[in-house]
């Protein structure tokens, strides 16, 4: 009788330590395991990570027996991260876990779900142009998403889907899983535009656009600074000029003047006039005053005219939109502008507009659709998981962080990946994304949807003995 | 392969190390926080990598010819070979070399008020003039000033993350450096015991983990029911062994913890 010797150990490439691991061991980390001859992973740092960031003490040691204190359940979340997965999703989801919450038996479905429709939405806080709408973008050369519809003072891009993942070329599908997964997990990704620019993206951080670090984003265009403080400077300065890109604004021409009976100043603007007080191409796009290229603002000044009320001694201030440049001129004899200092009284309004500008950031929303077989993991008939999520029964988490789930047919949801415990994300060489998944309801309304509760288990009982696959995945706690 | 990583706890001043089987938590208290953390960050880039580099001599039995190159492997032969009268291998004092190594980066040509490197409760601690520090550990708050020579605290037992050959549930030791303490408190765990008792379940160590530098050696996994007196007598031999370590200048101080039981072994 010949029998093939299953592997009793087998080497973990994770990280540079290389560990041996026994069948049903995890390696020196405690984060990685030999599950039937396969390195999965079993993270209980997950954990033990929350209660650091909760400020609890840790101590390294099991829960069994140290003081006869119990894990509380309602200060431990489990999360999916490390959980496993089956698929296709034949059998109960890896952790069907019971806890008592606020007297409430309360069930909480744990899964590491595969996400093959799923991608991001990436919003870039930069009046920058990035590229034209539908403009295709880049990961080391393939095609990965486009550039969609941009919002107030900000460029966004749609990346990732089941057509780049699974739809094209094999370096396709991997270059963009290797994107979508490097950006979840919050770490920068260099995208390329096709006939625009470069642009390193990292959730929760500033864009940078063609090598420049975006710093903050704009109060408002020209014009709209005009309309928020034409009444703070009216009475301090006889004219004052928003220096934009976009729109550079006037209040002595502006609406937002004209309602205040704001007078004439006889001052020219070379730019292409859009409506009164509203100019555009002022200059081209840079790096100078409110993203253009100038670094002197009177460059953008015509002669003065007498006949609308320019005269010796006129005050004037010229302030960008991020109150990053001002400058204060009076005209001299010769209607010449001729820089002064800042009078006490004009400073704050300009400090106030650089305190309204917010940090420029990049966000990422993962969104992905846990429609299909994923459900049956958590119940035995899939459509009541659906209604009960829309009826807000049942609540949708990643990673323990909260989701918007979108109207309509299937589960789709978005989630804010800063939100996210780190690395909570992997992936599957199909290709496509393995993302944490919980579904936390009432273990009553749990039943009713055809839950498999003869697999509910005590979250004391999972924290100490784990998953299927051994008995590694442990809860580190304070002790009294 | 996942490479190092630090990051900020939320509470904005602890700050997360994190690479393989390595995750420290460190805290400086006072000025030139911003460069420690720079100098610190830079060491641990290639802490692991170091300790792998040698890790077959470090898995061996001390032995005071072997010469290691890294900083950090340095640091486990120098604090395992007071103890090396017993079997040790350097991976005893790991967690604790560890911990000293990157206190020592992190304090280097720099003023700092206070600071701690928590290697999973091995911990290495820096305490400028009138500074203290408290650490609650398994048998109950200890609090070291800045004029007592420990610079180092360490816990073992078999519910520890590492192999133990004794029953202790926790030995806490204080030491002149945290790799010391570390060696210290595995030995002392290690001989707090009740040999061949049938309620003690032991397996050999390489069916654990098959690169365990304790080989064959029977570590562990259970301890069931004991009498008072088997308990009692566990800790004293754990106790005998602490005090000579404590006479020979070896430990600065010790506590031992089974079944809610604890011994204190201090100079006074």
């Amino acid at each position: 009788m010949t029998d093939t010797p299953r592997p009793e150990k087998i080497r973990c490439d994770a990280c540079p330590v290389m560990c041996y691991i026994a069948e049903g061991r995890a390696g020196a980390c405690d984060r990685y395991a030999n599950e039937n001859g396969k390195i999965i992973r079993c993270d209980p740092l997950t954990i033990l990570d929350r209660r650091i960031a909760k400020g609890d003490p840790v101590k390294p040691f099991l829960a069994a027996d140290w003081d006869g204190v119990n894990a509380p359940g309602d200060e431990v979340v489990v999360s999916a991260i490390g959980a496993g997965t089956t698929y296709p999703d034949y059998k109960p989801a890896p952790f069907i876990v019971s806890s008592e919450i606020e007297g409430v038996d309360c069930v909480t479905v744990v899964t590491e779900a595969i996400f093959s429709y799923c991608g991001v939405k990436v919003k870039i806080d930069t009046d920058r142009h990035l590229g034209a709408e539908a403009a295709t973008v880049r990961f080391d050369g393939e095609a990965i998403g486009h550039v969609m519809t941009a919002e107030y003072g900000s460029q966004m891009l749609s990346l990732g889907g089941v057509d780049h993942l699974t739809g094209g070329s094999k370096p396709e599908g991997r270059k963009t899983c290797d994107a979508l997964m490097a950006l979840c997990n919050k770490e920068a990704v260099e995208l390329t535009v096709d006939g625009g620019s470069t642009v390193v993206v990292q959730a929760g951080k500033p864009p940078i656009v063609d090598g420049e670090t975006e710093v903050r984003m704009r109060v408002g265009c020209g014009s709209a600074t005009i309309g928020m403080f034409a009444s703070q400077w009216k009475g301090l300065v006889d004219e004052v000029v928003v220096v934009d890109d976009h729109i550079t604004g006037v209040v002595s021409e502006h609406q937002a003047g004209k309602v205040i009976d704001w007078p004439d100043t006889g001052i020219r603007i070379l730019g292409r006039r859009s409506t009164p007080g509203r100019y555009f191409k002022v200059a081209n796009p840079g790096l100078g005053w409110g993203g253009t290229d100038i670094s002197d603002p009177l460059s953008i000044l015509g002669d003065w005219r007498v006949a609308k009320g320019a005269r010796p001694g006129l005050t004037l201030l010229m302030v960008s939109t991020t109150g990053e440049h001002a400058a204060y001129y009076e005209l001299d004899d010769n209607l010449t502008p001729v820089a002064k200092a800042m009078p006490e009284a004009l400073q704050p309004s300009v400090d106030l507009i650089a305190q309204n500008c917010e940090p420029a950031l990049c966000t990422v929303l993962f969104m992905g659709g846990a429609g299909g077989s994923l459900r049956s993991g958590v119940t035995k008939n899939p459509i009541n998981l659906t209604q009960s999520v829309h009826d807000e029964k049942t609540r949708v988490t990643v990673g323990g962080a909260p989701v918007y789930v979108w109207p309509g047919g299937g589960i789709t949801v978005m989630v804010d990946v800063t939100q996210t415990p780190d690395n909570a994300f992997g992936y599957v060489p199909t290709p496509a994304l393995v993302a944490p998944l919980e579904f936390t309801t009432s273990r009553i309304d749990y039943v009713q949807l055809g839950g498999h509760d003869g697999s509910v288990r005590d979250l004391q009982e999972v924290l100490e003995n784990g998953g299927e696959y051994g008995k590694y995945f442990r809860i580190l706690r304070d002790e009294k | 392969m996942i490479g190092p990583q630090v990051s900020t706890l939320s509470d904005g001043k602890r700050l997360h190390f994190h690479h393989g089987p390595t995750d420290l938590i460190v805290e400086i208290f006072g000025s030139h926080r911003e460069e420690a953390r720079e100098q610190a960050t830079e060491r641990f880039q290639t802490v692991l990598t170091g300790l792998v580099a040698e890790l077959p001599k470090l898995r061996c039995r001390y032995d005071r010819k072997t010469r290691f190159r890294d900083s950090t492997t340095r640091r486990m032969q120098a604090a395992v070979a007071p103890f090396s009268e017993v079997f040790i291998t350097p991976m005893a004092s790991v967690a604790g070399a560890v911990a000293d190594e990157i206190l020592g980066a992190l304090t280097d040509g720099l003023s700092i008020r206070k600071a701690y490197v928590n290697n999973g409760g091995d911990i290495a601690f820096h305490l400028g003039d009138g500074q203290s520090l408290t650490v609650a550990a398994p048998t109950g708050s200890v609090v070291i000033t800045h004029d007592s020579d420990a610079r180092g605290l360490a816990t073992s037992g078999w519910r520890g993350r590492s192999h133990s050959l004794g029953i202790a549930d926790a030995v806490t030791v204080v030491a002149r450096d945290a790799a010391s303490a570390d060696a210290a408190a595995t030995l002392i765990a290690n001989a707090v015991d009740v040999p061949d008792h049938p309620a003690v379940k032991r397996v050999p160590a390489r069916e654990l983990a098959p690169d365990s530098d304790l080989g064959e050696q029977l570590v562990t996994v259970d301890v069931g029911g004991l009498k008072r007196s088997e308990i009692e007598g566990a800790l004293a031999r754990g106790v005998a062994l602490a005090e000579r370590f404590l006479m020979h200048e070896k430990i600065l101080g010790a506590t031992l913890m089974l079944n809610g039981q604890t011994r204190a072994v201090t100079l006074s």
